[in-house]
């Protein structure tokens, strides 16, 4: 009784202090607290008497409450770590039915602070839940509970020739379900596709506590509606995912990289064009990133530039069961491409080490910006040709700011831009500046606003710049159908 | 002073691309449809040379590769890197043990004359390492292995070593031969265009 209350006055302190130095690097709350239950020592009981006293934990909470980018930041007083279907369907009944508010939680490395409590929600983390239940080799198919970490399961595949369909910089701290939650994207969806093709089934604890167990493992199942597609990417506000039925790509034997160095955009534009038409199914990666991430990546990680300074640079990765094949393929498409473009300098990796370098440059840019500045981080969906005129049309907005660095870099091969803004400083006015001018500038192009980073808490009521009003007027139904007390994730997505 | 440089190279699998495994007859390694690439160690060799040529130390770069056929794409790429020629010394299938190499390489030796003879430590699949020491024996050389620093001064060859009582440096006369260790360099990227070239290129 008495550390509870000790700890709620210690993070109102925290507050305090975050309103005086951290205020704006904070993100500040959009929305005003719910009608919902705040926890007390009775639910506290309850918790532990179905969890056991080892798996919640109510001091130290700032890894739970706080996302990876250290922008927003909640004040839960409780996590539980539920390990099995069962525990997650008991709690989510009671949180159900005393109207606790509840912040489902998987690696929280998401990017637009859907994975962190806004007020005092209780925050159910799936660490726990991370066993691999089974692999089926005649099919490829792997399922998995929501818990286990991304990377951890693409370890347990390699040893059967397989790996996860999915890529991206967090692997070795986002897990498949908060995966599967998000949809997230990556560096393969370009071979692979997205989650939506690859996920083949999902268990999922809905917020009165019933269980949906659809984990099945058919490539083909049309049986009415699927269900299934609402809860991919529907970041925890439907309910909570418990378990992943996932379609695997096998190891390739052959992969390679190459880097190209180009004076234009309009030329990496040409590059990922002609890659898709001259290396076809070999292709597995299309990235481009401009000159100030990679001079920022190199300063940062101290590693020697490998191609000439050029304006734009785009590495295209390709995967095959031949080398031979592949390699003659690549090569081809690289002759081609000196005959086609202005290509200021290109190299190709024979290795496996030069390989991991080379990818070095591409996946450190959002690590090297965050580590050297306040960051603004967006994410769009552009008409590929378009892609980079946003980045000059934010420069010349920041023209007469101070210091800002504008950074583009993504995937090319999909479409999507991430686009970075680095200063010194967190700052209202700069904030004001970049929106909502980015967001009309995609809307304009009847784009997307979030590509792959989702919704969360960012975006939350920007949804209308890329979807219409009968388009959420539906989405909101369905939560009310899923969710009628708004307990799941509130304040966030729709 | 200027030295003609020999470096010996590998065709050996690629670890940093897939995990060895043992053959179920247990008498080697699986090779089939598995990554191969020059070996990393040979590689740092080739970069080496490559550097000396830079200094004006060495005013060729020859490489060489006892194996298979495919052992051309390695010598493809000390190519591409820069080497000036290559040769291939074709084995076809047989699967050589380091002793016959380095017989190999000696008559290569006497055919070539290089004042310096460089080379990995040891394969990434064999992992032998004695390749290099049997060769300067043959010949009656100077060596210095796991080299992790190379300096040639007047006519003789200064060498930091990695052991396992900490680092010991030699100095050697000409000729020699000198074998990489992890820590001598990295090795360079290769150009695209370099790389087009060392495709067309005939023996």
């Amino acid at each position: 009784i008495k550390p509870k209350r000790m700890l709620l006055r210690i993070i109102k302190r925290n507050q305090t202090n975050s309103n005086n130095y951290l205020s704006a690097r904070l993100v500040s709350r959009k929305r005003p607290r719910g009608n919902f239950a705040e926890i007390n020592t009775t639910d506290i009981s309850y918790f532990t008497q179905i969890l056991g006293t080892k798996n919640i934990k109510t001091n130290t909470l700032q890894k739970y409450t706080k996302d990876w980018m250290g922008r927003y930041q909640g004040d839960s007083t409780c996590v539980l770590f539920p390990t099995t279907v069962d525990q997650v369907q008991q709690l989510l009944k009671y949180c159900n039915d005393k109207r606790i508010a509840v912040c489902p939680q998987g690696g929280n490395t998401g990017l637009v602070g859907g994975s962190v409590p806004v007020y005092d929600e209780i925050i159910i983390s799936m660490e726990k839940m991370n066993s691999i239940r089974k692999f089926d080799e005649a099919s490829g198919v792997v399922i998995s509970d929501a818990g286990v970490v991304l990377q951890d399961l693409d370890q347990y595949l390699s040893d059967y020739g397989y790996t996860v369909p999915i890529d991206l910089g967090a692997k070795g701290s986002c897990q498949i379900g908060g995966n599967v939650a998000t949809n997230a994207g990556g560096l393969r969806l370009l071979r692979y596709g997205s989650l939506h093709g690859t996920v083949l089934g999902l268990e999922v604890v809905l917020p009165d506590g019933r269980v949906i167990n659809g984990l099945k493992t058919l490539r083909k199942d049309n049986t009415g509606y699927d269900l299934k597609q609402l809860f991919i990417g529907s970041e925890g506000s439907l309910g909570i995912i418990t378990g992943v039925s996932l379609l695997c790509p096998p190891v390739p034997k052959s992969i390679k990289v190459a880097l190209f160095g180009l004076s234009s955009f309009k030329d990496a534009v040409l590059i990922q064009q002609k890659a898709k038409l001259q290396l076809q199914e070999i292709l597995s990666a299309c990235e481009f990133f401009d000159n100030s991430s990679m001079k920022l990546v190199c300063e940062h990680f101290n590693v020697k530039e490998p191609i000439e300074d050029s304006s734009i640079y785009v590495l295209i990765e390709t995967r095959g069961s031949n080398d031979d094949h592949d390699t003659s393929k690549l090569n081809s498409f690289l002759e081609n491409m000196y005959e086609e473009c202005d290509i200021i300098d290109g190299t190709v990796a024979e290795s496996g080490s030069q390989m991991k370098a080379i990818w070095f440059l591409r996946e450190s840019i959002a690590s090297a910006i965050s580590e050297s500045g306040a960051t603004y981080k967006y994410d769009f969906s552009l008409p590929t040709p378009e892609m980079y005129s946003i980045v000059d049309a934010v420069r010349k907005e920041l023209s007469n700011y101070p210091d800002p660095n504008v950074y583009g870099y993504g995937h090319i091969g999909d479409g999507n831009i991430h686009l970075n803004i680095m200063a010194k400083e967190y700052s209202e006015d700069l904030q004001n500046k970049l929106e909502p001018f980015v967001y009309e500038y995609t809307s304009n192009f009847n784009g997307s606003i979030s590509a792959e980073h989702g919704i969360g808490q960012m975006k939350a009521d920007h949804i209308h710049y890329s979807k219409s009003e009968i388009e959420l007027e539906i989405m909101k139904n369905i939560k009310q159908i899923f969710d009628r007390n708004g307990i799941m994730n509130p304040y966030k997505v729709i | 002073m200027a030295y003609r440089v020999l470096v010996a190279c590998k065709h050996a699998i690629d670890l940093s691309t897939v995990k060895i495994r043992i053959k179920p007859d247990k008498l080697g390694v699986v090779t089939q449809g598995v990554k191969m690439g020059i070996a990393y160690f040979d590689e740092l060799a080739v970069e080496e040379a490559l550097r000396l040529k830079e200094k004006g130390v060495a005013s060729e770069v020859i490489a060489v590769s006892v194996g298979p056929a495919d052992a051309q794409k390695t010598l493809r790429h000390a190519l591409a890197m820069g080497a000036d020629s290559a040769v291939h010394v074709n084995t076809g299938d047989v699967e050589l043990a380091p002793l016959q190499v380095a017989k190999a390489l000696r008559e290569i030796v006497r055919e070539v004359e290089p004042q310096l003879v460089l080379t990995g430590k040891q394969a990434t699949d064999g992992d032998y390492s004695q390749t290099g020491q049997m060769l300067a024996g043959m010949l009656d050389w100077p060596q210095a292995t796991q080299a992790a620093e190379l300096n040639v001064e007047n006519d003789s060859v200064k060498v930091v070593r990695e052991t396992d009582a900490g680092l010991e440096t030699i100095s050697m006369n000409i000729p020699a031969v000198v074998t990489a260790g992890l820590r001598l360099n990295e090795a360079r990227l290769v150009k695209m265009p370099n790389i087009m070239k060392a495709k067309k290129e005939e023996n």
